[in-house]
């Protein structure tokens, strides 16, 4: 058994060919973890009892003749701003160093139910506001394919554990393309399903209108296998869809003949560089598997950066306000009064990136600035949300770039803030809109970094994402 | 110049966060950076535009509310767990009134 090249398939075959048990898996991915991790800081911690003790109801579940269910014997590693029961979950913050929730979110619950072992928690930035993993009060995350370079974030440690072969699958969680970016960083695939689709109770609340859980994975189908089974309604998050889950890898056995692709202008204007050429490569091949490739006009994109960094921040200082120093484990040891309490707390406890978007998102919704910006950052999302409509009335799905370049050196980017936010202008526009999205990878560049490509479809249509995103990968596309 | 020192202590007032001498001018510099960007959106007339708060799809009739029914919760143990200080089944905090 090779524990970097396992998929949820080859687990699979090898449980019921009692090849391998799942508590061999299991030993085997944790000790490759335990090895691994030094090079990347990518786990935060790893959980050996619960992850073992899943998979020995796993063997025993197989051992009487009973189906162990669709994620058997497959080491998860989860994304540190989801909670686990009974295992600290700091979210990447220096607040929450001590925290240990006393629930699962519904994503873990149901992962776990399907026989999946959640094997560590993995190194994000701070409440997942960045895009670098630099923002981490545990150190940044370097990317397992060229270390001197960050893995993209904020789920910088769940694209890196799967990239690196530690995990079989992760989840992370995507506001402005948390997961999509990192993903086309580590050269792994990386879904943000539709808003709604998969439950966000358990998921630390940053934006609640953009926060999504989606699947790491390093092929397409375990991807699929991983959002089928954590997707669907949950009466514990009102905003999850009723809609039922369709077949994900069931609609990746059809071809992308006849399927008509859009490519936004706006994406690929100044794309003059590997990630556009290799663009230009992933574009051709679908050509030649028979999508047809029609130009489209997003024509509000140049917009949305300023929309998202409103929305989120505005969210964000509201949903945080709960760290007060009452009820989450960190207090100032200096703080006398309540008012201290508060203040120190909070200056002691955040970094410096989440203080800088608490501030601007205070500053938004403040007395008098309301219409200014929230309110009209609200009604400029409902114009990129109609161009998105507008586009999926002419084509099936919209193929773009995931980031203007690939993995930069660590510390190249973290003192421009306004540089960083910059750059994630392909991403936040389908998390604005909330439709499904997804990056694949798409070769490399000269220097040998995994470049993406991101596919997108209408709300609900994760089967024509998946088909596409599969028939690119059955024809080559990954190394194109 | 969108934002300055002075009103970036009056929103780290608001946020109730404290903020060192170099955080306000570093936060001062970052922000006015920031809103200067946003003001971009001033380019757009949206006067006739819906704002959008949620996700809008086309979906059937939902049974998002639910009957009123209690059910199991935490018991005072575990909700008390993560407290900083607590005591007598109570969060601490320190005294707000003073006699």
């Amino acid at each position: 058994m090779d524990v970097h090249t396992l998929t949820i398939a080859s687990i699979r075959a090898g449980l019921a060919s009692r090849q391998f048990t799942a508590a061999e898996v299991c030993e085997a991915a944790l000790r490759l973890a335990e090895a691994e991790n030094s090079k990347t800081n990518a786990y935060l911690r790893l959980c050996p009892e619960r992850a073992m003790e899943t998979a020995r109801k796993v063997d025993a579940t197989i051992t009487a003749g009973e189906d162990p269910g669709p994620l058997a014997g497959v080491p998860v590693a989860v994304k540190d701003v989801i909670t686990t029961r009974g295992i600290t979950t700091t979210c990447g913050s220096k607040m929450l160093e001590r925290w240990v929730p006393p629930y699962d979110a519904t994503a873990v619950e149901r992962l776990e139910a399907a026989g999946g072992l959640v094997i560590g928690k993995t190194n994000c930035d701070e409440f997942a506001m960045g895009s670098s993993n630099e923002n981490s009060a545990f150190g940044p995350v370097r990317n397992p394919v060229a270390l001197d370079r960050v893995p993209g974030g904020s789920s910088g440690g769940s694209a890196a554990v799967v990239a690196q072969g530690t995990a079989t699958v992760s989840l992370g969680s995507d506001t402005g393309g948390s997961i999509r970016q990192p993903g086309s960083f580590c050269g792994v695939v990386g879904v943000t399903p539709t808003y709604g689709r998969v439950s966000r109770y358990g998921l630390v609340a940053f934006a609640s209108s953009l926060d999504h859980i989606g699947p790491f994975a390093r092929n397409v189908g375990d991807a699929a296998t991983l959002l089928e089974t954590i997707a669907g309604r949950d009466p514990k998050d009102s905003t999850s869809a009723f809609a039922p889950v369709a077949g994900y890898t069931e609609a990746m056995k059809q071809d992308a003949r006849g399927m008509r692709i859009g490519l936004p202008t706006e994406y690929f204007k100044g794309l003059a560089n590997d990630t556009g050429d290799q663009l230009a490569k992933g574009v051709d091949l679908l050509k030649s598997i028979g999508c047809e490739i029609v130009d489209i006009s997003l024509p509000h994109t140049e917009y949305a950066i300023a929309c998202y960094y409103i929305i989120c921040t505005a969210e964000a200082s509201s949903n945080l306000a709960r760290y007060d120093g009452v009820r989450y484990t960190f207090r100032s040891e200096r703080a006398q009064t309540m008012a201290e309490m508060y203040q120190l707390t909070r200056g002691e406890g955040f970094g410096a990136e989440v203080k800088r978007r608490i501030m601007l998102g205070t500053h938004v919704l403040s007395s008098g600035y309301y219409d200014a910006y929230y309110l009209k950052a609200q009604k400029v999302r409902a114009l990129i949300a109609r161009d998105f409509a507008q586009a999926f009335e002419k084509v099936d799905a919209l193929v773009a770039p995931v980031s203007p370049f690939p993995a930069f050196k660590l510390g190249e980017k973290i003192d421009d803030p306004l540089a960083m936010y910059l750059s994630d202008i392909y991403t936040i526009t389908g998390s604005l809109a909330g439709i499904p999205c997804m990056s694949v990878p798409c070769g490399t560049t000269s220097d040998s970094l995994p470049v993406g490509m991101q596919i997108l479809t209408r709300h609900f249509d994760e089967p024509g994402m998946f088909r596409l995103a599969a028939a690119f990968e059955r024809a080559g596309g990954f190394t194109v | 110049m969108k934002i300055g020192e002075q009103e970036v202590r009056y929103v780290a007032g608001l946020a109730n966060l404290s903020l060192s001498g170099a955080e306000i001018a570093r936060m001062a510099h970052d922000l006015d950076e920031i809103l200067t960007h946003i003001d971009k959106l001033n380019e757009l007339d949206t006067s006739a535009v819906e704002p959008m708060a949620q996700v809008l799809y086309e979906a059937g009739e939902t049974a998002t509310l639910r009957e009123d029914v209690t059910g199991a919760s935490f018991d005072n143990e575990t909700a008390l767990a993560n407290a900083p200080l607590a005591g007598a089944g109570q969060f601490k905090v320190p005294k707000i009134i003073e006699r």
